[in-house]
């Protein structure tokens, strides 16, 4: 991409960015350690580190959002206070947030205005933005309908408003915090290709982001955060998806997932003809049939809100439909007063919904209590009928926390003080513990950082190999591939497909993920 | 019921809708910038005795007029500094300034005035005048529109026909100005306001501000107009039935005058027909009296449909992370 011809034009000029020793404490907590940085105008420059790792407090610093303890920022070379996003913007600096910042009953070209009308009447501006909108859209490939509610709009879509927003504000430098979380493949392929274009136009581009392959594909150079310091930067060129994680986690990472092949034995869960409608009259779930065996992994892809999490709340006994839903030949009851997660676990199903914070834990519970949660009418547990038994319970999460490396390992904390990874690993010790027939697990490492998500991945494997059913729901799709035996891609409440994970790839997934179906299923 | 009758009917609904409209629209611009203020009913309290004060005192209605503006608005600023500044909760703040205002005026009517928690009656230039408006008796031969204008539309006093003004003024303030745009935008999503380099803080002040001047004018509309004086509760729930109003309007400022004209039409209904007869049963009075609160619960339980509120309302402005 940025080769050394594009290096050498740009030295001379000063650097879109520069940050010198930028310190930034939260009480005890010390969020930016004396970091410094040089962003040169002109390049796609990757920031990455694991949660935590102080990305989003230095970009909040440079976006006016917070104001660092000590340090200097130099935009174009000159020093600059910004001390509120009104200063950022002044500066030139545009920020996409991972959460956009839209208000979802007003049109496009309302969001656009929305802070930089030009007076007090809105009828000129709107005028004057219509215009420059229709430029913006010919000049990057970001045609949006200016009339479109945003409410009516769909998540990509809004991304694109969002950098409209940054660009009719005459953005030099924009920021993009985790762009692709919420994108299909060729969604995200678009933005780079929006990201190139701006380049080529001479906009400097901080994109931050947890996705590795991202970061290779599209950046020119690379700075790598860890525990709130800036640890290293690289030309994108010198440095592999390897070296990157290591100098994120501080030790060596398996990328790659090692597994020996599936030995798949009887069926364990068979799904016919599902179908859910939601209290709106919107069918959610349309005629899924889906099997998984004892020993596989089935791996269910798609974006976000295709109706994968329906399918998990059905499972788990959360949401009533109708169909056929069997687990080693037993009926089901889908929407009788058998429907609820107390019966779902006694027919061997455990589940690790997609939200652990709000359907996993009640995040202000100690850990020890939070351990039983499903499982807490279990005799075993009670001292005498109706009486629980905690201290027996204590020691049981005790050694629950050990084996599944929670850390700290201390049962009497609540979870909502552990990490996201740490509350994952919770929840999983409780669900693999109970050792199920089937176990169905969402998002398994949304928000979780990379050394943990290589355990959490080692976990669900040793379940599969000890010859349990596995049901995974994840819009990872590095994750899908890396950890399923079978795939079926889910868009709009269909199954488009299934496939065999040797037999498939990321683009063919992608494609069918987008509501294109492959080969008959 | 004649001509005549209806005529006094509606000449009522207009006159007892002029509170209703001034309060609905006070609500109308702090709650779409997501201010809650369950604090209208106080904010008309406190401005009414002012008003009343301050006109029995100085016998000149206007400086009367300010007075309640500026109590009302001081009310206005205690709650944005509870829910703006100090993020507490709206509703409580709210409460807390019914409570205050309830108390407060009566005993500082008593301590002043000795009356009974009452100000002395208002003479002369200490009230609103009707406005007879031109050509109203040279019209009024006419048939139907004459009486319908002699005694409909002319014959108000000024803040009725400034209410009426309002609703159009308001209507073009939030659609069509830049600060309208910006104060739905906040009450929506301050976040996606914040980032736009505007500060939440001071168009939620802004709100506040005008919610406060408009509560003043329902006050002192009320005591200075519709009534001669200050007598205690004297709002009787009207801030709360332009709270239902509001919700009936789904925070937009011409359905807010159809809501209103509602309300205050049950309210006309109620006073003028004091004694019926069901069936050679009479009601009670108190059933009439009654009426339009219950009619205010059967609306808003039934006839409202879905009502969506500002999505930020409510909800105290902090900084993420």
């Amino acid at each position: 991409m940025a080769g050394a011809a594009d290096a050498g034009a740009v030295a001379t000029s000063a650097p879109a960015i520069e940050l010198r020793s930028i310190s930034k404490a939260f009480g005890p907590v010390r969020a930016n350690r004396d970091i410094s940085l040089v962003v040169r105008r002109g390049t796609i420059h990757g920031i990455v580190g694991e949660n935590g790792a102080g990305k989003s407090t230095l970009m909040s610093i440079l976006y006016g959002f917070y104001k660092a303890d000590a340090g200097e920022i130099l935009i174009g070379g000159r020093p600059v206070q910004i001390g509120d996003s009104h200063d950022a913007i002044r500066a030139g600096i545009g920020m996409v947030f991972q959460h956009f910042k839209l208000v979802e009953p007003f049109t496009v070209l309302e969001n656009v205005i929305l802070g930089t009308e030009d007076g007090a009447l809105l009828k000129p501006s709107l005028a004057k933005a219509r215009g420059t909108l229709r430029q913006l859209a010919a000049d990057y490939e970001l045609e949006v309908d200016p009339d479109a509610r945003i409410e009516d709009l769909g998540v990509g879509m809004r991304q694109r408003v969002e950098i409209l927003k940054a660009l009719y504000r005459q953005a030099d430098i924009l920021i993009l915090d985790e762009p692709t979380g919420v994108l299909t493949p060729a969604e995200a392929d678009h933005l780079f290709r929006i990201l190139e274009n701006l380049k080529s136009q001479g906009k400097t581009i901080i994109l931050i982001t947890h996705k590795l392959r991202e970061i290779m594909a599209a950046t020119d150079t690379v700075s790598v955060m860890r525990r709130g310091e800036m640890t290293a930067t690289l030309r994108t060129a010198d440095t592999s998806p390897a070296e990157l994680a290591e100098l994120m986690v501080g030790r060596k990472v398996l990328l790659r997932i090692d597994k020996s092949p599936a030995r798949p034995g009887r069926t364990v869960l068979e799904i016919e003809k599902l179908c859910v409608t939601d209290a709106q009259g919107i069918a959610r779930l349309s005629d899924v049939s889906l099997s998984v065996r004892a020993g596989e992994i089935l791996g269910l892809a798609g974006v976000a809100g295709n109706g994968q999490s329906h399918l998990l709340e059905v499972l788990g006994g959360m949401r009533p439909a109708t169909g056929h839903v069997r687990i080693d030949g037993k009926e089901l009851d889908l929407s009788g007063p058998g429907c609820d997660g107390r019966s779902r676990r006694a027919a061997g199903i455990a589940h690790v919904p997609e939200d652990r914070q709000r359907e996993g834990l009640i995040m202000p519970f100690h850990a020890w209590e939070d351990s039983v949660f499903g499982y807490h009418t279990d005799p075993a547990l009670q001292s005498a009928p109706g009486l629980m038994d905690n201290a027996r319970i204590r020691s049981h999460a005790e050694d629950q926390m050990a084996r599944f490396d929670v850390r700290p390992p201390n049962p009497d904390l609540a979870a909502q003080s552990f990490s996201g990874g740490n509350q994952q690993k919770l929840v999983l010790a409780r669900e693999i513990e109970r050792n199920p027939d089937l176990l169905l697990v969402g998002q398994p490492t949304r928000g979780v950082d990379i050394g943990a998500i290589e355990f959490i991945h080692r976990r669900i494997l040793e379940l599969r190999d000890a010859g349990k059913a596995v049901l995974l729901v994840s819009v990872e799709l590095d994750e899908i591939l890396g950890l399923s035996d079978r795939i079926a891609v889910m868009c709009g409440g269909r199954i488009m497909g299934e496939r065999l994970t040797s037999e498939t790839d990321e683009t063919e997934l992608g494609l069918m993920m987008a509501g294109m179906k492959g080969k008959a299923a | 019921m004649d001509f005549p009758t209806l005529l006094q009917v509606l000449d009522s609904t207009v006159r007892l809708a002029t509170p209703l409209l001034l309060a609905c629209l006070a609500g109308l611009f702090s709650e779409r910038s997501g201010i809650y203020d369950i604090g209208l009913e106080g904010k008309m309290l406190a401005a009414a005795f002012c008003s009343a004060a301050t006109a029995a005192v100085t016998g000149s209605v206007w400086l009367g007029l300010l007075a309640g503006i500026g109590g009302s608005m001081a009310l206005a600023g205690l709650h944005g500094l509870s829910a703006i500044t100090f993020r507490g909760n709206q509703l409580i703040s709210g409460v807390a300034i019914n409570f205050l205002a309830a108390g407060l005026t009566v005993v500082l009517a008593q301590d002043w005035f000795h009356q009974g928690g009452r100000t002395p009656s208002l003479l002369g230039g200490a009230r609103f005048e009707a406005i007879t408006l031109p050509f109203a008796e040279t019209l009024r031969p006419v048939p139907v529109l004459g009486p319908v204008y002699a005694e409909l539309i002319s014959g108000h006093t000024l803040l009725v026909y400034v209410a009426a003004l309002l609703v159009p003024a308001s209507w073009w303030v939030l659609y069509r100005t830049r600060f309208g745009l910006r104060l739905r935008a906040v009450g929506e999503n301050p976040e996606a306001v914040d980032t736009a380099g505007v500060s939440v803080q001071a168009t939620r002040y802004a709100a506040v501000a005008i919610c406060g001047l408009l509560c003043g004018l329902a006050g002192a509309y009320l005591a200075t107009a519709l009534q001669a004086g200050f007598s205690r509760d004297m709002t009787a729930g009207r801030g709360y039935i332009a709270l239902a109003a509001l919700i009936f309007a789904k925070w937009r400022p011409w359905q807010a005058l159809g809501a209103t004209l509602l309300f205050g039409l049950l309210q006309a209904i109620a006073l003028r027909y004091q004694n019926i007869e069901l069936g050679g049963v009479g009601l009670p009075v108190q059933v009439m009296d009654a009426l339009p609160y219950i009619l205010t619960v059967v609306i808003l339980a039934g006839f409202v449909g879905r009502a969506i509120p500002p999505r930020a309302g409510g909800e105290p402005y902090v900084k993420e992370r």
